[in-house]
């Protein structure tokens, strides 16, 4: 496991030195997270890393994971889509199951400590136990236009919390408690963001029959028609026009997903019989993800919608040129013309390679800008500051604070 | 080449800051500009100085995100250049640089009636964001002109960032620490007057650490 010390070589030693200090303000504090499962998905996995981290820095931190049945598990899938906006039908036994088993947590779990932190709506109820310690609830889902019976509901917990968190400024609510901005981060240190050996990318790209003969552009994404693989398709159409290119479509889909399976037939469908369109329907292997990456000339990332995408910050961490669509946290990534390219229809998308092929000086200045603002900003260290500054903020109430 | 010892040392600081979230948000320049008025100065400081901290090596124009929305989000360009080019560096307070931003905006809507029936789409609207910072001290401290050249090399761009900037607008010090400490206690009101003439919006925060140390460095020299 790594430790701080692996990280002093992108945030200097004075980035160590200042997570040292803010932990040291923290010592006397028992920490605490709480969250719904600790494995997959992009809270688990930032957890799995970051704890190590706060026990080197001394904190006393601990992660707990609640309880909860297929039932319930269900109901909160179902939560999650209607906070992103989806039409979903929710009944009022679907708020029984989700109180009953939230009782159930805030009753049985050890709920002692001094900063309680809850990631999502599925142990939001372990609020009820409140004592005079601090809560914090994190929010990383766009709730900018939620269905409002599952936001109202959940919103009687929220104003129990001392903060919220939220990961860019358009997915939060007008609230009545302070709401911090934390957008998540990379491990520059994981697997799908360390360097890699050229020969090893080569390797990758050869597996998949992949040649650098001509620019590659890439998508790695869900087949989910929210990331618009058919969009991606017809882009790439309008730049072959005029540049010869290949195309590679990478990414994963749930042999349960019904419409995953779906849309990946009409990707072929759509690629017809392009030699030059790669569509990779990968497991998880993100050793494979970072070295098609690695392995482009171009990241695409075409969503229609977004949460935060953190796929840009790990395009824009190898140096790469990145056109995207500006959508959901992604224009937090990308300053058009700066770090990337940020577009809004396939032929701006298009338009955006076409540049960026015939000018390589330009995109490899883009691709740098976006690795130094992804070390500024998006790394797992500057995740963690960030936390222990929120900590402090529990007990320091104003704009401007001294720690001496 | 002067080598006297200042009358009471400088005591570097710096600071770690947070976003926090205000809720307000604009789609037009009469939104932007209500709020404007009524925001707090935290949130001033936060769109007037972001970019410079989130940015260290490279400085995107234009260096303030007010101008940045209203040239990009609502194309107005010519009010984003106005808004770009208010010379921050010469207000003393965040109360004056807010008073600008007004008055720019106020002017530009009394002459461009279209302007008003400009809105952001609604994934681009113009989000309120205030800045939490946390001072602390860094421990290094300098004694002479020397000692004091020698720490600005060392800092981190967080420490020049807080005494260049937070220390002034945030702190009412009505100039930056550097310039005061070279005035007041290290005798060089020469020095102290060239670093408050720099302009640090229109460099990098590694360009404005160079050009501090070269004001410094022609001084040790001369």
């Amino acid at each position: 496991m790594n430790g701080i010390k692996d990280y002093i070589p992108f945030i200097g030693q004075s980035g160590a030195d200042e997570l040292a200090l803010l932990a040291e303000h923290l010592k006397d504090k028992k920490i605490r997270f709480f969250n719904s499962t600790a494995v997959g998905g992009g809270v688990a996995e930032i957890l799995n890393r970051m704890m190590p981290l706060m026990r080197e820095l001394n904190l006393e931190a601990r992660w707990d994971v609640i309880k909860g049945g297929e039932q319930f598990f269900a109901v909160t899938k179902k939560f999650h889509n209607a906070l992103h906006g989806r039409l979903e039908e929710i009944t009022g036994r679907d708020f029984d199951v989700f109180m009953e088993t939230g009782l159930r947590n805030a009753e049985e779990m050890d709920l002692s400590g001094d900063i309680m932190f809850v990631h999502d709506p599925q142990p939001i109820m372990l609020v009820d136990k409140k004592k005079s310690n601090k809560w914090i609830w994190r929010c990383h889902v766009d709730v900018s236009a939620p269905d409002e019976r599952v936001w109202s509901f959940l919103r009687e917990y929220i104003l129990k919390y001392d903060a919220s968190v939220f990961s860019a400024p358009s997915f939060s609510r007008v609230l009545p408690i302070r709401q911090f901005l934390v957008a998540p981060s990379i491990d520059p240190l994981s697997d799908k963001n360390r360097d890699l050996p050229e020969e090893s990318v080569l390797a990758v790209l050869g597996k998949y029959g992949i040649y650098r003969d001509k620019p590659v552009i890439t998508q790695i994404s869900r087949f989910d028609r929210l990331k618009d693989p058919v969009g991606v398709i017809e882009t790439y159409r309008l730049v072959k026009k005029h540049v010869d290119c290949q195309l590679v479509l990478a990414g994963g889909t749930a042999v349960d997903d019904p419409e995953g399976l779906q849309v990946l037939a009409e990707v072929r469908e759509r690629a017809a019989d392009d030699k030059d369109i790669h569509i990779l329907l990968m497991p998880q292997n993100d050793i494979e993800v970072n070295a098609l990456q690695r392995g482009s000339d171009i990241i695409l990332q075409k969503s229609l919608k977004e949460g935060f995408g953190l796929t840009i910050a790990e395009a824009l961490w190898k140096g790469k040129p990145v056109v995207a669509s500006a959508v959901g946290g992604i224009p937090l990534q990308i300053t058009h013309r700066y770090s990337g390219m940020l577009c809004h229809s396939i032929e701006g998308a298009a338009f955006a390679i076409k540049q960026l092929l015939q000018a390589p000086e330009y995109a490899r200045k883009l691709g740098e800008n976006g690795r130094e603002h992804v070390r500024n900003n998006f790394l797992l260290t500057r995740h963690l500051k960030e936390y222990l500054l929120m900590f402090l903020c529990m007990e320091h109430g104003k704009d401007l604070n001294r720690l001496f | 080449m002067p080598t006297a010892e200042a009358k009471d040392e400088f005591r570097f600081y710096s600071r770690l800051s947070l976003t926090e979230l205000t809720g307000l948000r604009a789609a037009n320049l009469e939104q932007l500009l209500a709020l404007v008025r009524e925001v707090p100065d935290s949130c001033i400081f936060h769109h007037t100085h972001r970019f410079l901290r989130q940015h260290l090596h490279l400085s995107p124009e234009p260096p303030n995100d007010f101008a940045y929305w209203v040239f990009h989000s609502l194309g107005e360009d010519r009010l984003a250049e106005a808004l770009a080019s208010i010379d921050i560096v010469r207000l003393e307070s965040l109360g004056a640089i807010r008073a600008k931003i007004v008055s720019t905006i106020e002017d530009y809507l009394s002459r461009s009636v279209q302007a008003k029936q400009r809105f952001a789409s609604e994934d681009e609207a113009f989000y309120f964001l205030k800045s939490v910072s946390f001072v602390f001290p860094t421990g290094r401290t300098a004694g002479s002109l020397q000692e004091f050249a020698a720490q600005i090399r060392q800092i981190t761009i967080d420490s020049i960032y807080f005494h260049m900037f937070e220390a002034r607008l945030r702190l009412e010090k009505g100039n930056n620490d550097f310039s005061l400490w070279l005035s007041e206690s290290a005798g060089e009101p020469e020095l102290a007057q060239a670093i408050t003439r720099l302009d640090p919006y229109t460099c990098t925060a590694e360009g404005l650490r160079s050009r501090i140390l070269d004001i410094i460095e022609r001084r040790r020299a001369a």
